[in-house]
């Protein structure tokens, strides 16, 4: 996938997949430290240590895993050309949490991309998932938690026109407020 | 919560949403985007996006949901499109340059795309 946004929202597919009613997702651009950390967070069923060594394994993923497909791999790969890795803690009953760590400044690691876009997917997808969204770059952070939206918004769902549009502006502007703090350091050179 | 400055904003989305509801649900339009790892692969949120901006742009208005895989990986981006009294039609590799097409022939003209759907689904409520 060319943009780390997109395994983001691959991963929290499958927590809706899994039946998640709330999924925590929080990605942290540790610039000093040189990493970047996608870590997402599921109150779904959980795996076994059994399901857990077959979802990480591309060629064994079969239908009847079919709530979590070729996604997990593809991400472990990507985190370990740059220098990172992936783990997954899962317990049936118990949900599922999945990191991931890049090093930032790593040639191979693909753009984060269209957080906002990837988040607002999630938050029209069609089973009703609470996100609660953390981007944290540098000492800067972004977050969105639609539980607080959900309960002003009472029973209008996320999906109608008016609210969508809400909550993309809402992405947009918590995503772009975040960018430039690096870019400016550098340029003060 | 940076957002939540905004709260009056929503108080007020909710207000005017509420009194259409019942509405939306008799006449509404579901338009509906495969997420899986597929569909996410094949340009699926780029198709989401195209379908957000074009329903802007004609100012048409339409829930759009995301789905998980439904086992066509091949015919990824699937877009399925709901009307109210009408069945549902599954409409597939829909990138985003399919969109304003689409959107045109099936919402506006009222007509299926022939040579991109491929199925017929039962509608049901919004």
């Amino acid at each position: 996938m060319r943009e780390l946004s997109l395994h983001v929202l691959d991963i929290v597919e499958n927590a809706i997949e899994a039946g998640a009613s709330r999924v925590e997702v929080k990605i942290e651009e540790d610039l000093e430290q040189d990493r970047l950390i996608i870590d997402v967070r599921d109150n779904g069923r959980g795996m076994s240590q059994e399901l857990i060594q077959r979802v990480m394994d591309p060629f064994c993923t079969s239908r009847t895993t079919r709530h979590v497909g070729l996604g997990l791999p593809l991400l472990a790969a990507a985190a370990r050309r740059c220098d990172g890795d992936l783990t997954i803690e899962s317990e049936p009953g118990r949900g599922t949490r999945v990191r991931a760590h890049f090093r930032h400044s790593h040639i191979d690691r693909a753009p984060l991309g269209d957080m906002a876009g990837a988040m607002l997917a999630v938050l029209l997808s069609e089973r009703a998932v609470d996100l609660d969204y953390i981007h944290r770059v540098g000492d800067q952070e972004f977050r969105f938690d639609s539980a607080e939206i959900r309960k002003e918004l009472e029973d209008i769902p996320l999906t109608h026109p008016r609210v969508r549009e809400w909550l993309s502006g809402a992405l947009r502007e918590g995503e772009v407020n975040l960018q430039p703090v690096k870019t400016d350091r550098r340029l003060t050179f | 919560m940076v957002r939540l400055k905004n709260v009056e904003e929503l108080k007020k989305i909710r207000q005017e949403a509420q009194k259409d509801m019942v509405v939306r649900t008799q006449t509404g339009t579901r338009i509906i985007v495969g997420m899986g790892t597929c569909g996410i692969a094949a340009g699926a949120r780029e198709t989401m996006h195209a379908i957000l901006k074009e329903l802007e742009a004609r100012k048409i208005e339409a829930h759009v949901e995301t789905v998980g895989c439904v086992g066509m990986c091949a015919k990824e981006p699937l877009v399925d499109i709901e009307q109210a009294g009408k069945s549902r039609i599954r409409y597939a590799n829909i990138t985003a340059e399919h969109v304003s097409r689409l959107i045109e022939e099936h919402l506006v003209k009222g007509h299926v795309v022939q040579e991109w759907a491929i199925g017929r689904l039962d509608a049901r409520k919004i």
